[in-house]
């Protein structure tokens, strides 16, 4: 791994343009100096409340995710062709979903395999035949990315169900800019602040239609306690949106309603953050008090939108994803912009046994699976822990994919040793409704460990702020 | 806006004044431990100051006897006391945590920042130095929550649901200081205005922050008439149950103009509230019975606070 690609200085050739002046500032910032800024994020962090919980902890504590200062910098022109690559991957998978809920073209032209759609657990029946407006159904997306080298960018990962983190991509910003306001003297920095505002003209724009009035939007949380909550809270904030749970919803005489100080009031786009199972337990899972009883119904009969459509999990099922070259090309009649890393679908028997073979230099991830749970980064793992797995894997080997181990690009980050490079990847977020709308930046996560590739905030990631350059 | 915050927010309000009244009542008791004239051993005004806090059922089922080190740690660290001031902080900021779309970032810093430093202190380090400042403290941080509600929040539905929390909470408090108390008022054979009652009266007023005011408005030593007459009827004094009313009143106004339509039921109970206020005499009230009165407010109090919750579905 000491070979990674550098966002500042490469292969090692020099210092990278987009980061000529903070490579010169961090020259000149002394170590201590550095630190009291490091603990002054923390404290503006704690005092906002941007803190998650952590699954699986015994109680429910409150923690911070670590914020690295050094910026992640991509310049215009990167960013000219990923944000090229971003719109034509959302644009494909959306109309990917609205066949696979249709006529099933690509299924009938055998692009993909049939079994691998409609026996899939992310495949949701009930949404056969719905039409959500403009055809949209995940109208917020967020693309994994990763770097190996100076044009090398692929896509690690679709997140089509209702990804986070565009909060940290918000507040690191606002932490950044408080902190550092020279480095944004010195700097053409793209603003993201646009992107909760971004978010409500998207929302507003996939009301159903014929109302006669401002739509009324709403986000569904699952409440405090959740992961994400102050994700749920800080976006519902920015836009001046009702922050609802379940229970503070009803279906009435075929709409969906909050209950408000006065009395009953209608529900038209429902920006919902919890899962497809919990939405509705009369259709979904029944032990449900997450969701609204009779929502999927009033959903059906074209009287609330639902951000994002249920059954978006298809698209980013992690089987599916090696066939989204095929998708693009299906759909659009183009080539990928930007590419898939190669893999290996252990459903298959050649490549289960290539994989049974090779399972110290591979990454293997459970097709469901998110947020850096269930996965085998080989090389790092020792001989008992890759033992362990290839007993799972034989079980059950349609639940895995595996992936070469690639060496992801580090970012200088400031750790424990001083400035010392860490792995990075980025999640930019894409709005789709009348139109693609995508803010110039992304949430960057960083592995702060050093040589770990696991950047998820569950597995002790960090995250960065993220600047786009402007020309 | 949804009844939920509706309901968080005015329980917010209530918890962070129950928070800064615990405090005076807690110094207040304290100070009067202090002074020689008591008997030694008697410990019946941390009794008293229990029961003003509506403490004392609780602290009874955990603990066989009253002393001065029980009580302040049952009083202000004890979670399984729902009226602790460490209580008190955590479940304002959990409310403030649930609607903090509702609050301003100087509500929501406020409200957290309190939180986190009472999260740091030791119980175990707080002596008599340290618990007086400590209660400040208290004192301090309500004051800044609602310095910043004042000054940056909208004046709408949250406004004045917070309103009437802090108000319904505060005149509850008020009544229950004097209603616990009501007997060092009441005018006795033997009373001549010996140290031991002047002293008692100096506690009732300290409990709400009034013995300096007091002689301002009385220019005389303390008469518990007088004492009686300014905290329920004398409207320039902000912690006297007619303040209270009067500005329960105007934010069910607040509400009726914001939602228009017929007034709900809870506008009358407030109206009568108020005009009872309004047209007592104190020595009418003394005459009829102080402790009658009293006892007739904070129930009256606290079908306010539920026909309010029913009037706008806090409960859905």
């Amino acid at each position: 791994m000491g070979s990674a690609f550098d966002e500042m200085n490469g292969f090692g050739e020099g210092i990278r343009a987009p980061y000529s002046q903070v490579a010169e500032w961090l020259g000149t910032q002394h170590l201590g100096a550095l630190e009291e800024k490091r603990i002054e994020a923390e404290t503006l962090f704690r005092r906002h409340g941007i803190t998650f919980a952590v699954y699986g902890d015994s109680e429910t504590t409150e923690r911070l995710i670590p914020f690295d200062i050094v910026p992640r910098i991509i310049s215009a022109a990167e960013w000219r062709r990923l944000s090229a690559g971003i719109e034509q991957r959302v644009r494909a998978l959306n109309a990917f979903m609205h066949d696979v809920y249709h006529r099933q073209e690509i299924l009938r032209a055998k692009r993909i395999p049939e079994d691998l759609v409609i026996q899939n657990s992310a495949f949701v029946p009930e949404m056969i035949g719905v039409d959500p407006v403009l055809g949209v159904y995940s109208h917020i997306i967020g693309i994994d990315l990763v770097r190996t080298g100076e044009g090398e960018f692929y896509v690690l990962e679709d997140n089509t169900r209702t990804p986070s983190g565009v909060s940290y991509m918000l507040e690191n910003r606002e932490t950044m800019m408080h902190m550092f306001p020279d480095l944004f003297a010195l700097n053409r920095v793209a603003p993201v602040e646009t992107y909760p505002d971004n978010l409500l003209k998207t929302l507003i724009s996939v009301a159903p239609r014929n109302l006669d009035r401002e739509p009324v939007i709403a986000l569904l949380t699952p409440g405090l306690y959740n992961s994400a909550y102050f994700e749920h809270s800080f976006l519902a904030d920015q836009m001046g949106i009702e922050l609802v749970e379940g229970q503070d919803l009803v279906v009435l005489d075929g709409v969906l309603n909050m209950k408000t100080t006065q009395g009953l009031q209608r529900i038209d786009v429902l920006y919902r953050r919890i899962d497809d199972d919990f939405l509705d337990p009369l259709t979904f899972n029944s032990d449900s008090v997450l969701g609204v009883p009779g929502l999927f119904d009033v959903y059906r009969s074209g009287r609330v939108t639902i951000v994002n459509a249920p059954g978006g999990g298809i698209a980013d099922d992690k089987a599916i994803y090696s066939y989204i070259p095929e998708i693009i090309d299906f759909y659009l009649g183009e080539s990928p912009l930007i590419g898939n890393v190669p893999t290996r679908n252990c459903r298959k028997q050649d490549d289960l046994k290539y994989v049974l073979e090779h399972l110290p230099e591979l990454v293997v991830k459970e097709v469901h699976g998110s947020g850096g749970y269930g996965m085998l980064v080989g090389p790092a793992s020792t001989k008992e822990q890759i033992e362990i797995f290839r007993k799972k894997l034989v079980q059950n080997p349609a639940n895995y994919i595996a992936q070469p181990t690639l060496a992801l690009s580090t970012c200088p980050s400031f750790v424990e040793q001083g400035i010392a490079p860490r792995h990075v990847d980025l999640r930019p977020f894409v709005l789709s409704g009348d139109r693609i709308r995508l803010v110039p930046g992304g949430l960057t996560r960083v592995a702060l460990k050093k040589g770990s590739l696991v950047v998820n905030s569950s597995q002790g990631g960090g995250t960065k702020d993220t600047w786009v350059l402007q020309d | 806006m949804l009844g939920r915050t509706a309901n968080d927010l005015f329980w917010l309000s209530r918890y962070i004044e129950r928070a800064e009244n615990m405090a005076r009542l807690i110094e207040a008791g304290y100070r009067l431990g202090l002074v020689p004239a008591n008997t030694p051993g008697d410990h019946n005004d941390w009794r008293s100051t229990l029961e003003s806090s509506a403490c004392a059922a609780g602290y009874m089922e955990k603990y066989e006897t009253v002393n001065t080190r029980d009580v302040i740690n049952f009083l202000m660290f004890d979670t399984d006391n729902p009226s602790s001031i460490a209580s008190c902080l955590a479940t304002a900021r959990r409310n403030g945590r649930a609607q903090r779309t509702a609050l301003t970032t100087e509500m929501w810093e406020s409200l957290n920042g309190s939180y986190l430093e009472f999260q740091t202190i030791e119980p175990k380090t707080i002596g008599s130095a340290a618990l007086l400042s400590r209660l400040d403290w208290v004192k301090e941080r309500s004051a800044a929550y609602r310095g910043a509600l004042l000054n940056t929040i909208l004046r709408n539905d949250t406004f004045y649901f917070s309103q009437l929390g802090t108000f319904l909470e505060r005149a509850d408090n008020t009544a229950r200081i004097l209603d616990v108390k009501y007997y060092v008022l009441l005018p006795r054979p033997e009373m001549v205005g010996g140290g031991v009652d002047n002293v008692q009266w100096g506690t009732i007023l300290r409990s709400v922050s009034a013995h300096r005011s007091y002689r301002w408005v009385y220019k005389e030593s303390f008469k518990p008439w007088r004492i009686a007459e300014y905290l329920i009827l004398n409207k320039s004094m902000p912690r006297s149950l007619i303040a209270s009313a009067i500005e329960i009143d105007q934010a069910l106004d607040g509400l009726s103009t914001l939602y228009s339509g017929t007034p709900p039921p809870c506008r009358s109970i407030a109206d009568e509230m108020l005009s009872v206020l309004e047209s007592g005499r104190i020595n009418e009230i003394f005459q009829s019975g102080l402790h009658e009165f009293l006892q007739a407010f904070i129930q009256r109090n606290s079908r306010l606070g539920a026909a309010i919750a029913a009037d706008y579905h806090f409960n859905g």
